[in-house]
Parts: C-alpha cells; structure tokens; sequence
C-alpha cells in the first residue's frame, strides 16, 4: 500500500498522528495532499485543478480526492519512534497505605477545590483543614504515598505552603521525580534539601567538602542546616572554612542556621563574628550569643543592664528604679546593640531595652535583692518604666527560653490584666507560653479562658500541644457554651471553633453530645442564633469523629486481610 | 435477591455522582454523625439524615436491580442521585459499622422499595413482549420510515451543496465568515432530520479556531462529510452492513438487534461529554470470555447525569446487544443476572505498532471512525518536548497523546502510576492519538481511572 503515512516518509520521531495532516513530506515538491490544501483554501474558482476527471464538478471532485487521501493516511499511521524515556523513579521502600486510609487521603484531597469558600460551613467539616493531620500522622506510621495520589498532593501542597513539609515528606521520592517532569510542582524541587539531589552523607567528608565548595546555596544552605541539625561542631568548622569568602547575604543565611544546635563551643566563632563587616550579620551573632548566658557577651550586657536597673531604696516599700543608658557607645554598638531608634521612640529608653533583653535573667535575683523572678515581676517599678522593663524580660525570657521567668511574666491566668492590654501584650504571652511544658501551657490556657472567656484566646490557643490536654478541652467547650447562652452568634467565635474542631481530642466528643440539641430560642438571643450553634457543635463532633475514624484507619492491620471488602467487625 | 457480598468502593460511589459539587457535598455527608437509622440488606441501603430542617430526610438506596441503583431522598434537591444518597452510599462503603446489615427494613424504605419493585417487574413482560408488538402499524412505519428519509437525502443534497460553494469560495473565505454561517448549516441539517450531520457540521465550525494547521483538519473533516454524503446519496449500493454505519453516522435511529451475548462485562472506563444541552456518557466494557470491546451510551438533558452510571473495575454479568452496522462497537445493555461486583481481571494487552494497525483495519468498516478502543500492555509515558507518548518498554515505538489526553489532570496521574516503569493502559487508539483513559500499575493494583 502506498498510503504508508507522511510520518513514515520524513522519518522523523514527530507524533504520527497530529502532524501527518500538517507537516510536509519534503520542503521542495508539495505533495499532492498539500496540494489538494493549497487548492482549498484558496477555491476552485481561484485555482482550478485537474480533478475533474469524472466530469464532476470541481468542488466535488477536490473533496473525493482529499477523502480519499484523508481515509488513506489515517489508515496507514503508524506509531512515531520513542522519545528518551525518563530515568524510572526511585524505590519507596515505604509501607503502602491500608486500604481505607488510601480511600480517605483521595476525599480529603478531593475537597480541596469546594471547602473554604466563603459563606456558611453548614455541619459538614471542611475536609481541607484536617489534611495536616492526616499526612502528619501517616507520617508517624511511615506509610508510602499512593502513586496515583501524588498529583493531587502535590496540588494541594502548592496552593498551601503550611502543608508543604509534611506533604511533601509524605509524598517520598518519586513526587520529586515527578515535579521534575511538571513546571507547575517546581516548588517541590525547591523545598526539597538540595534541590532535589541528595545529600552526602554527613560521614562522607570528602563528598560534603566538595558540595560546600561548589554547590549552590540552596544545596550549601541545605547541607549545612542538615550537618549541623546532626553535628553542631563540623557543621560550624564547615562555615569557618569559607566565612572570609562568603558575601554579606549569604553569611547572614548561613549565620542564622546556628541556631540549631546553638551551644557554648560556638561562641568563640560568634564573638569573632561581632566585628563583622555586615551590620545585620553583627546584630545576628549579638542575639545568639546573647542567647547563651555564659558568653562573655551575655556577661557585659549583664553589667551594661544591672548599671540601669536597681532597687530604689528612696521609697519606703522595695521598689525599682530604672535609670537608662545615657550614651550608645562603640562597645555596646559592637554587641548588636542599634545606635538610632525608629521613629517615635526615645533613644534611651530604646537602647535600654536592648541591653535588658541581651542580659542574661540570671543576673536579677542577685541584683534585685536575692528576689526570685516572682517577686522581682510584682516589684513596682519607679518613673513609668514598668512597661519597658517588663517587655524586655519578656523578649529575654523567650530567647532564653527561661520557665521560671515566662511563668512569672505570664502570671495568674486568671488576673485582671492578663485578659487586657498590659505590659505584656498576648503576642508575648503566646511566645512565653512556648517556653513551658505542655501541660502547664495547657492549664494556663485553661485558666484564661475559664476568666475571659474565648475573645482574646485565639492567639493562645494556637501554641498548645494536640490534641488538647483534657482541662483545656472541657475549658473550650464549656466556653463556647456559654457564649451560646448569652446570645451571640457562632460565627464570632468561628477562629475558636475551627481549632476546636482541629485540636480537641476526639475523645471529648462525649461532652459535646449535650450542646447539639436546638436550644429554644431565647428573647434577648440573636434571632435563629441557636440553630447555627447547634449546626456549628454538629460540625465540631463530626469533625472529631471523623478524626478519630483517620486515626483508626492508618493503624496498621493486625492481621493480613485481603484489600477491599472484608467487612470489620462494628466499634 | 440477597445481600451483596461485597460493598462497593468509594470511587466507585462517586462515580455516579451527577457533577463535581455533588461529590464534594456527598464526600461530606459520608460521616457517621448526621445519620441515624442506617441500614443495608436485600440489596438496599437506607438512612435518615439530619438536615439544617427539624425531620430528617429519608434517604433509600436500591442497589439489588441489575439496570442500575435507583434512589430515593426525601429532601428537596433536583440532584439524582442527591447528596444524601451519595453520603449515605459513601457510608456504607466505608464499612466502618455505622450502616449494619440488618433484616428489618424500616417501614417508609419498605413502602418505596416494594413500590418500585413492583413496577420494574411489571414493566419488564411489557418491554420484552414490545419488539414484537412495538409497532402498531408496520405499514405506516415505513411511511414514516421513508418520508425521514427523504428529508435526509435532500439535506444531504444540500449540504453537498454548500460544501462545493464552500470549496469553491476557499476556506480562507470561510474562516472569515465566522461561526454563523456554520450554525446556520446546522440548523438546516436539524431541520432535515439529520442530527449526525448536524453536530459534524458544528464541529466543522470550531476547526478554523484550533490553530495551526487547520486547513487541512478542516479539509479532512469536509471531505469526510462529504463521504458520508455520497454514502447516504448511494446506499442503496452499499453493502447492509456498511449501509448501516452509514444510517448510525446520520444519527437515524437503529435498535440493538444484534443476538445478545452474555458475559462477565468489566467497566473499563466511562466519561461524560457536556454539550449544553445534552450529556453523553460513555461506558467502555471488556467481555472477559469473548474478549470484545463494547461501547455503551447513555445521556442525560442539560444539567443532569446520564442515568446508566457503571463505577471503573467492576464487572456485571449481562447480556449486551450490538448495534447494527459494521466496525461499530455500540451496544445496549440488555438482561443484567446480577449487581455489579468487583473484578480482578484485566483485558489482554498488546502493542503500540499492533494498536495503530488496529485502527487502520478498523476504517476499512468505517472510514469515519475516529479511534477505535485499545488496552496497552507493557507501555511507558514519556515526555516529548511539550507533548507525551506512550511507549513500548521493549520496543523504540511509541503512540502520542492526543491534544485533550495533554490537557487533562489524568495525564500526571497515569505518569505518576507509571514512575518510568511499565504500565497497562485502556485508552482510544486513532488519528489524533492516543487518549488514555485508564491504568493499571505492572504487577497487580486496581485500575486507576484517567478520565
């Protein structure tokens, strides 16, 4: 058969099928196919052909030769030649998921696009939200990603940058590969350590040197926070060996990375980068070695801060006086201390902040009395100087990640102030609330709500531990009850109830049962208010039953069951 | 009718969801807490499920009858089936306990169900007695029968006409004119009775807007028309069976007729095309004893799903009845012995160089056929500049994608399946390409649908 496709007669690997209508055979003679195009589109009456030799009419005649010849090449496709295949992925010697935890990935994944919009939640939980958690305990299990799954995953992870770690970690090695194939998932390759190539092994010297000296900084940047996340001390040698070359950006980046693993054995490195040429680079070495309180520059800011703040022993009750800084000079600006203050601060009141919150806390029992940190808070503080002072405790205390002081900067949960604007705004209180353990944070928490109730506890809510420790469960709940009773609509509380449905262990769902009943409709209550409460706490339950289901579904199967179908026995 | 051994899977539940909304509602509506009541048994789920209103809907599931699930929902949703009923359906899949095989099935299921059952048994003496006495008239029948094809044959007279003024004028010409003059055909080619050449002719009219290239697609696709012109012009010339192709590419109506052939049908794919006013869904099922490719068709009026829903990777035991006319694979769906349940195996795979020829053997029945339907076996998605092929593992030879294959989200799920490593794919084999439209990874592991 002649009509072998024009695929065939270029020779070349180009798709057989779409090009062969298009693509000439040779750029010399046009074929009769071409042809038969260049007659068509320019018409009969303009280019009048030598079809007619049935005696049709000219139209008619073109058409039965470009059916015939159109029936004849499609007839006579063939495949094209092979493109380079890609390189296999990698094995994921993970264990694959359980079949029902596979089912729940592919609906949580699904419900990407339709949760989140803007109006009214409804009862039914958004899926969406409990994403992280699923990944993060399938994680814990060690499972593998379904291949089939990872384009969704990896969708959802590029929409969502909080879900990238966990997704991608979950999505394993042949999500890389396959990013590499798909310019939208770029961002996978990025988020990756090294690019998407992998890192030498940390005993390798040899493979670690060279990839220091000649990767990119993505790759070094990545290398170096995984040697030092392992082995502090190499790690920082790593960068001592190149610290002179490196330009300003990238010395801070790489600076900044010490943080990890940050101990006594780095100080000398520090204190020798205080006389940095960079300014942010100074300021960056400042604040870690003031995070060691041993350093010797913890210990000059200590005297540079006890020389502004002392007993004042003019009053009859024990009290501070606080005398700041008169002058910023060389030595205090080669400790990270910053000469200008922004707009709208004094100067000495600025510069004092900085040199309390450098000093290690240590320090104030022994120059406040023999006080513990307690009592040096409750002192009254001469001159209006209270605010300032107590703030930058407050920075000290989270940089040095001091329990005993956060504790007592925190105070009672259940004071006064706590609930109001004090010296201590709730974003600190967030961040001093981290340096306890998770228990006593959930007890504070608690004892907050249970005095303020649940306006202000969004913040404080977000760094205790998941789920929720018991006291602070039943807090929340019997805080959102009583912001049904007196009236007021659920959604004022919808940032509360979202980490509720989020946090709350599953087992307290028990507690909830009371709430889902539509309650009567109270006079003086917003008008339908308790029918969206009773679909709000109808959401909440579901959601935590849904999560305990998640949960259930990633154990790993006891016994071996064939997939699918066997029915288990009812909880 | 006895329970169901297995429960189905919860794709397989979405898949009979009418559009993409009613997944997402009936995916939220698949948890325990606003069902109460909830029940299988005899082939039946049912539940009650707690609204935003004070009663809760009743919401009952029919899955015993062999034509296909049948649902009930007291709520007020146009939806079929509703988002109760998926959520209910998703449910019981999930076989976590909370819809328990139960013999009692609850009065106001019980109405419905034996209700229903009642006139499906009634219906079906009717329908098997009604090929013979269907026709009150024969003679009048074939009045009918030929004042349509009358009007065909003068629609078909004059598009032959407007093609050669087309021809005549130039396509350059015609791509100016625009979209209306096409439209207008169409309606003309209505008006004549003859839907099949009606939409080739709306398809004609979207060709000078697809890019490069596109005088010679549309070219192919007016001398194609033109074809089937003559062919209707001359059928009484063509052999019977050609000459039936040629009444099913018009779009005149045909019945089954073809001796049924009863087998384990597996469901290897089934998508949707949405015109505005009209869903066509697509069911492609592999006899497992006679190893035949068959097509099934169904629609649904604008806006709804087609009502015949066969979830990817089960296989029923039916009877299906071809078509007439030859190198068409379309049949109807006749005797189902049992619900459909799921399968392990897989239709046998071939190459890329014996697909191609597939398809070329193909148009010698029908040379209007676009692709025909082909399992892959052993075959790796490659990239190729911007475009993807599927190529053999052992052999440097390959089929292309095709434009819509590229653009859709299947595509990275059938190369994420892949990982560079050999996969099975059923897809479309044809003139375009190839459109892949469901995997299975190497060794063992369920389908995986791309559509």
């Amino acid at each position: 058969m002649n009509g072998t496709s024009s695929t065939d007669a270029t020779g070349t690997p180009t798709p057989a099928a779409p090009a062969s209508a298009t693509s000439p055979p040779s750029p010399t003679a046009p074929s009769p196919w071409e042809d038969l195009v260049t007659t068509a589109l320019l018409g009969t009456d303009r280019r009048p052909a030598a079809y007619g030799r049935s005696g049709r009419e000219a139209p008619l005649a073109l058409l039965d030769e470009a059916a015939m010849a159109t029936v004849r090449r499609r007839a006579g496709l063939r495949p094209a030649r092979a493109a380079r295949r890609p390189e296999p992925a990698p094995e994921d010697p993970r264990p694959a998921l359980p079949t029902a935890a596979a089912r729940r990935l592919a609906t949580l994944l699904t419900d990407r696009s339709g949760g989140g919009s803007g109006g009214r939640r409804g009862s039914s939980p958004d899926l969406m939200e409990l994403l992280p958690q699923w990944l993060a305990a399938a994680n814990a299990h060690g499972y593998a990603a379904p291949p089939q799954a990872l384009p969704a995953l990896l969708d959802a992870a590029r929409g969502r940058t909080d879900l990238r770690p966990a997704a991608l970690a979950f999505a394993g090695p042949r999500a890389l590969w396959l990013a590499r194939l798909n310019g939208d998932w770029r961002f996978a390759l990025r988020a990756a350590p090294g690019g998407g190539a992998t890192l030498p092994d940390p005993g390798d010297a040899e493979a670690v040197r060279r990839l220091w000296q000649e990767g990119l900084f993505a790759e070094r940047a990545a290398l170096l926070g995984a040697l030092r996340a392992g082995t502090p001390a190499p790690a920082r040698e790593l960068l001592a060996s190149t610290w002179a070359t490196e330009r300003a950006e990238d010395r801070l980046m790489f600076l900044d990375s010490l943080r990890t693993g940050l101990s006594a054995a780095d100080e000398p490195f520090l204190e020798q980068a205080l006389g940095d040429r960079s300014r942010n680079v100074r300021a960056t070495a400042a604040e870690l070695l003031s995070a060691l309180p041993a350093s010797a520059l913890a210990t000059r800011m200590a005297v540079r801060a006890a020389a502004c703040v002392a007993l004042d022993r003019t009053q009859s009750a024990p009290a501070i006086a606080v005398e700041p800084p008169l002058e910023c000079d060389s030595g205090m600006e080669r400790d990270g201390v910053v000469g200008t203050p922004p707009a709208g601060r004094g100067e000495r009141s600025w510069w004092l902040g900085q040199l309390v919150e450098s000093a290690p806390l240590g320090t104030w029992p022994g120059r406040l009395g023999g006080r513990t940190a307690r009592d040096i808070v409750a002192l009254p503080v001469t001159d209006g100087w209270q605010g300032e002072l107590h703030a930058a405790w407050c920075r000290a205390a989270v940089r040095q990640r001091d329990a005993r002081w956060s504790r007592a900067l925190l105070g009672s949960p259940s004071a006064p102030e706590a609930g109001g604007p004090g010296a201590v705004s709730l974003a600190d209180r967030a961040k001093l609330l981290a340096a306890l353990e998770p228990a006593e944070r959930a007890d504070w928490v608690a004892g907050f709500i249970a005095a303020h109730g649940l306006s202000e506890a969004f913040q404080l809510l977000g760094v205790c531990a998941v789920p929720w420790a018991a006291p602070l469960g039943r807090s929340v709940v019997d805080a959102l009850n009583i912001a049904r009773d007196a009236g007021s609509y659920p959604w004022s509380f919808s940032g509360v109830m979202g980490l509720a449905e989020r946090c709350l262990d599953p087992a307290q769902a028990v507690r909830l049962e009371g709430l889902l009943a539509m309650p009567d409709e109270r006079e003086d209550a917003a008008p339908g208010a308790g029918g969206y409460w009773a679909e709000a706490f109808q959401r909440l339950m579901t959601t935590l039953r849904l999560r305990a289901q998640m949960t259930e579904e990633l154990a790993p199967a006891i016994i071996e069951r064939p997939s699918g179908g066997a029915p288990r026995e009812g909880e | 009718m006895t329970e169901q051994g297995v429960r189905w899977s919860a794709e397989q539940v979405l898949s009979l969801a009418p559009d993409a909304a009613s997944r997402t509602a009936g995916g939220k509506l698949g948890t325990a807490v606003p069902w109460s009541g909830a029940g299988s048994g005899e082939g039946t789920v049912w539940g009650l499920c707690k609204g935003s209103g004070s009663r809760p809907y009743q919401t009952v599931v029919d899955l015993a009858d062999p034509a296909g699930p049948a649902y009930k929902c007291s709520c007020p949703s146009r939806k079929f089936p509703c988002k109760h009923a998926l959520g209910l359906l998703l449910l019981w899949a999930g076989d976590d306990g909370s819809v328990p095989a139960s013999a009692e099935v609850p009065g106001w299921a019980h109405e419905w169900l034996t209700g229903r059952r009642e006139r499906t048994e009634n219906k079906q003496p009717r329908s098997e007695g009604g090929s013979g006495t269907g026709v009150a008239d024969p003679e009048a029948a074939r009045r009918r029968a030929e004042r349509r094809a009358e009007r065909v044959t003068a629609g078909a007279t004059e598009l032959e006409q407007r093609l050669a003024d087309l021809l005549r004028s130039g396509l350059a010409a015609a791509e100016q004119a625009g979209y209306g003059a096409w439209d207008e055909t169409a309606a003309r080619m209505v008006d004549a009775q003859a839907p099949g050449l009606a939409s080739q002719v709306r398809e004609l009219g979207a060709i000078p807007a697809s890019g490069a290239g596109w005088p010679a697609r549309l070219l192919e696709e007016c001398a194609l028309l033109h074809l089937l012109d003559q062919a209707w012009l001359r059928r009484d010339r063509l052999p019977d069976a050609l000459a039936a192709t040629v009444r099913s590419r018009l779009g005149l109506p045909a019945t089954a007729d073809g001796a049924p052939v009863r087998d384990h049908w597996l469901v290897l794919a089934q998508y949707d095309t949405v015109d505005p006013k009209l869903t066509t869904r697509r069911t492609w099922l592999h006899g497992a004893a006679t190893g035949g490719t068959r097509l099934l068709l169904s629609y649904g009026a604008a806006g709804r799903a087609p009502e015949l829903s066969l979830p990817v990777g089960l296989a029923l035991d039916a009877e299906l009845s071809a078509y007439p006319g030859a190198g068409q694979s379309r049949s109807a769906l006749g005797e189902r012995f049992a619900a459909p349940a799921p399968a392990a195996f897989r239709p046998r795979g071939t190459t890329t160089a014996e697909a191609a020829a597939r398809y070329g053997e193909a148009l010698r029945d029908d040379p209007w056929l676009d692709a025909v339907p082909v399992t892959l076996d052993r075959v790796v998605p490659v990239p190729d500049g911007d475009l993807w092929q599927l190529a053999d593992a052992e052999a440097d030879s390959a089929l292309p994608l095709t434009r819509t294959a590229r653009s859709r989200p299947g595509l990275w799920r059938l190369v994420a399946l892949s990982g560079g490593a050999p996969v099975t794919v059923f897809g479309e084999c044809g003139h375009r390409g190839f459109t892949p439209l469901t995997a299975w990874p190497e060794h063992s592991g369920e389908a995986v649908t791309l559509c």
